[in-house]
């Protein structure tokens, strides 16, 4: 049972943040890191047998049983590169927010989300049952917002949070349909069971909209064209966000659920024509718009963007492509984590976010520099360092797999923009002159003009550099000795996705070999050099990228809710105006046009008059008088009398209840008769003047429709008398109210006892109903400005 | 409302109401009555001291204000409910004692839930008609009131 207790321990840390944050303050975050830190070495431990093909699966525990849904985990391969991940890179990511944002007011705030997102991601990855897994899937999308409009002051913040939110959440939509189509396919929501159906599901007749619904879940969450734009927008959240969700957490969720269901959904045709293309189209856009950016964030957003495109690409490959893929996302969470946290860490201590005005950096801040030139090399993949293995078995995947040169020229060209990035974000600002002014220059130390000076200048604290140092030197670790970590961990992952154990092929023995430097990869670094140099020229000439901006997604996604709000309007225009006798007019309308559908075909069926008692004088005098009330109510020109006659009306009602042997009833009638009219005696004074409104035609068509109204009502009443109902509950009642309920008052027993449930929900809407009304008249009184205190004599 | 009569009926008629109201409320469960008219009584009770005195002295005279009457009348009523699970019954299934304290009045969970209904009836009245009563008065009420009809060019088209 240790595994589901990663999660509850870490939603339980997330509940306590906010008193850990008051009591500890800006180090609440290293106190918190000790937890995820915890489990990172515990999952460790348990490296060594899950890469020998073990699975650490504790018993279930029944969650809805009826639908064959359970709260189950379970430890693979795959999920144990992805847990490593969360907390260990959650670890780093908790001591660095501790250094970036530690003095801020809702720090506590923060580190709640912080904390919740975590949990939520680690409990995607170790869930082995769909549902479960739906339900990380959307917390993650929701503690996301939280994060992403952090600085909720920030208009552009909340547009940023709400767009991720909407598209994120979209996409979840369609994978919740997905999943439960796959899981009544497979009659099974175990994934373990599932892994094994392959064959059935892809042979399935469900299983395009399967893989459809799936893959979109999957591709928004991944940022995959087009449905990229909400990532680069995300780069508003504060620095431990971008680095921690949109580097190595919660954009892998679609690449981890892509690789959790390849043995499932693989293979076909479809997939992998799919995941090539979409995989490839974004690899290539991400790497294109990265090299064209020129702030810090935003070239890594798109860098994430494109490596994201990459690994959705290697899925596609099949076999081959699936062991790149585990490689190249562990080299990615290591390098883009180091890289978000520098970039932080840069305007965190210069307060600028432009490269091309940054300069010189790297003696003021020896260590970020040092970490952003290892990250940097790892992101251009260069040997040896880890990123470099992720380049080099990526080639290795597309060789092996039926050629396709299309794909190698487009990771070419990834590969030069991918090198172009890494200059920028590790060159520029830490080794560039401490010049570039406005637009920057050409050559590669950038133009002349006047340099910003650094505004607090000198190396950033030691929260904001234990991370980077550490996710960087694991990066040079795992590429100089992939033996010591990274070999047992991929391997493992590999085995979960391709399904077929122990294919160690993946060694960085060819690492040094001659011809790597030789090929695409030379052809990359070199371009990418070339492209650096001329980066002005090519952000000129690819200006007409920036012309796109009416076709590129934040547009679209922005007129699409304007248009969703239009209509929102337009049609609360139309129902609601805010005419009280429209709504009457409009429900009696559509009580009769409903009512009077299903009456018609009755009125065949049914005698109108059945037999019964005659009628007592009393009775015909109190329903006289009704009726005459109710008139005198509609033609009086007085206001107090039309309110009198009303008053009477409801007298005679609970008179007839009194009658009929339903005293409870008309106790209740003569109270609220009492309250009605002490109610009306209170808005007297802010009614409208009491006068004719609307013209003869309209006041005609009311009568008609009243009078249609009444006769609706008359038929109905005596059908519902007609009808039988079979044996009556009454009597069931009547003989338990006593044995059962221990109260002679039939009514009460049934309101407290019998349906006490039903009545508990009316309570609230009672309840609700005085909110209502008493808040519509507080924001009324603020509105209308009269915000004193009304005097005791308000009264009349 | 400034006359000697009703002040002195109400100083009078306040307690004798509120008692008839719990009243009410106890017999409820074999006589006619119950939680809902009974706390429709009791709100009438303390809506006669705001017609007499006005609406902020009526506030000053509820032991706490409507909204937390209606909160407290929830929670009764919800932990009547609760209280049948633990004992492996449906939820909101009738408990009963023998204890009588009041010849006809059976202590039991139905009693308490009735409670809940009483407070939350009796809140929600206060609530709404104490606000209405506090509304800004006269001049922006005429004018901004509830539209009972529509207002030239609104909505709708004949005059």
């Amino acid at each position: 049972m240790v595994l589901p207790l990663s999660v509850i321990s870490l939603l339980a840390l997330a509940a306590l943040s906010p008193w850990l944050v008051r009591a500890a303050g800006r180090y609440a975050g290293w106190m918190a890191a000790a937890v995820p830190a915890g489990w990172f070495v515990w999952f460790a431990s348990q490296i060594g047998a899950i890469a020998a093909g073990g699975v650490l699966a504790p018993d279930p525990v029944p969650w809805v049983e009826s639908l064959g849904i359970t709260l189950a985990f379970r430890l693979d391969g795959l999920s144990l590169l992805f847990a490593l991940l969360v907390t260990g890179v959650g670890a780093a990511i908790c001591i660095y927010a501790s250094g970036y944002l530690g003095g801020h007011a809702r720090f506590g705030r923060f580190m709640a989300a912080l904390l919740t997102f975590m949990a939520a991601m680690l409990g995607l990855v170790i869930a082995d049952d769909l549902i479960l897994l739906f339900v990380f899937w959307e917390l993650t999308s929701i503690t996301s917002f939280l994060l992403i409009g952090f600085y909720r002051e920030k208009e552009a913040a909340r547009l940023a949070a709400m767009r991720a939110l909407v598209i994120t959440g979209a996409g979840g939509l369609a994978l919740l349909a997905g999943l439960i189509l796959l899981g009544l396919e497979a009659g099974t929501f175990r994934v373990s069971e599932l892994l094994t159906m392959g064959d059935q599901i892809t042979q399935s007749p469900r299983y395009l909209p399967i893989l459809a619904l799936i893959l979109l879940g999957c591709f928004t969450k991944s940022a995959q064209l087009p449905f990229h734009f909400w990532l680069p927008g995300a780069m508003e959240a504060p620095a431990p966000v971008s680095a921690y969700l949109h580097s190595s957490t919660m954009v892998k969720a679609g690449v981890f659920l892509l690789a959790r269901l390849t043995p499932v959904l693989g293979g076909t045709p479809e997939w992998t024509w799919t995941l090539k293309v979409v995989g490839g189209t974004t690899m290539v856009y991400g790497a294109v718009l990265a090299a064209r950016s020129t702030k810090m964030k935003r070239i890594l957003a798109w860098t994430t963007v494109s490596a994201l495109g990459t690994m959705v690409m290697l899925l596609g490959l099949g076999v081959p492509g699936d062991a790149a893929a585990m490689t190249f996302l562990l080299a990615h969470a290591l390098y883009k984590g180091t890289l978000f946290m520098v970039a932080g860490a840069v305007e965190h201590r210069t307060g600028e976010k432009d490269v091309e005005r940054l300069g010189g950096l790297a003696r003021r801040m020896p260590i970020t520099a040092a970490a952003a030139l290892l990250g940097a090399l790892s992101l251009a993949g260069v040997p040896p360092l880890f990123g470099y293995t992720g380049k080099y078995l990526l080639k290795g995947g597309l060789e092996q797999s039926p050629w396709d040169s299309a794909l190698l020229v487009a990771v070419t060209i990834t590969g030069v923009g991918m090198m172009t990035a890494a200059l920028l974000v590790a060159v520029r600002p830490f080794f560039g002159p401490r010049v570039g002014g406005e637009g920057g220059g050409g050559g590669v130390g950038g133009g002349v003009g006047g340099g910003k000076p650094a505004s607090r200048t000198g190396e950033a604290g030691p929260g904001l550099l234990v991370g980077p140092a550490i996710l960087a030197t694991l990066g040079v670790l795992a590429g100089v000795a992939p033996g010591l970590f990274a070999d047992p961990i991929v391997l493992g992952a590999t085995d979960a996705v391709t399904g077929l154990p122990g294919d160690a092929e993946l060694s960085s023995l060819h690492l040094f070999s001659a011809s790597a430097l030789v090929g695409p990869t030379g052809i990359a670094l070199l371009g990418g050099v070339v492209l650096y140099v001329f980066r002005d020229r090519f952000r000129r000439s690819t200006a007409v990228l920036d012309r796109l901006g009416p076709l590129e997604g934040p547009a679209l996604f922005d007129r699409g809710l304007a248009g969703v709000l239009a209509l929102g309007r337009g049609q609360t225009r139309l129902l609601q105006h805010g005419s009280l006798t429209g709504y009457v007019r409009t429900c009696v309308v559509g009580l009769l046009v409903i009512g009077g559908s299903l009456l018609i075909g009755r009125l065949g069926t049914a005698t109108l008059l059945p037999p019964h008692e005659a009628i007592r004088p009393v009775e015909a005098i109190l329903v006289g008088l009704m009726a005459s009330s109710a008139v005198a109510a509609a033609v009086f020109r007085h206001r107090l009398g039309s309110v009198a006659a009303l008053g009477v009306v409801g007298l005679c009602a609970a008179l007839i209840f009194l009658l009929f042997g339903a005293p409870d009833v008309a106790m209740t009638q003569f109270a609220i008769e009492t309250l009605t009219v002490l109610i009306l005696v209170l808005v007297f004074h802010h009614l409208p003047q009491f006068r004719v409104y609307t013209s003869r035609l309209r006041r005609a068509g009311d009568l008609v429709l009243s009078l249609a109204f009444g006769a609706f009502m008359t038929v109905m009443v005596l059908l519902a008398v007609d009808t039988g109902f079979g044996e009556p509950i009454s009597a069931f009642f009547s003989e338990q109210s006593v044995a059962g309920g221990k109260g002679r008052n039939i009514v009460n027993v049934i309101i407290v006892d019998f349906r006490a449930t039903d009545t508990f929900g009316e309570l609230f809407v009672l309840a609700l109903a005085g909110m209502g009304v008493a808040t519509l008249l507080i924001a009324r009184r603020q509105r209308s400005g009269a915000g004193t205190e009304p005097g005791d004599e308000v009264v009349p | 409302m400034n006359s000697i009569i009703l002040r002195t009926a109400t100083t009078a008629l306040l307690p004798l109401l509120l008692l008839a109201s719990v009243v009410i409320l106890l017999r409820g469960h074999n006589e006619p009555g119950g939680g809902f008219v009974g706390g429709l009584t009791g709100a009438a009770a303390f809506l006669l001291h705001m017609l007499t005195y006005g609406p902020a002295r009526c506030r000053r005279l509820l032991p706490l204000p409507p909204e937390a009457i209606i909160a407290a009348g929830l929670f009764v009523a919800l932990f009547s409910g609760l209280a049948a699970p633990l004992l492996g019954e449906p939820l909101f299934a009738g408990l009963w004692t023998d204890f009588e304290p009041i010849p006809g009045v059976k202590v039991g969970t139905p009693l308490f839930f009735d409670v809940g209904v009483y407070l939350t009836v009796m809140g929600s009245v206060l609530w709404m008609i104490l606000s209405i009563a506090q509304w800004p008065q006269a001049g922006a009420g005429a004018e901004r009131g509830f539209v009972d009809d529509p207002q030239p060019g609104h909505g709708e088209a004949e005059r």
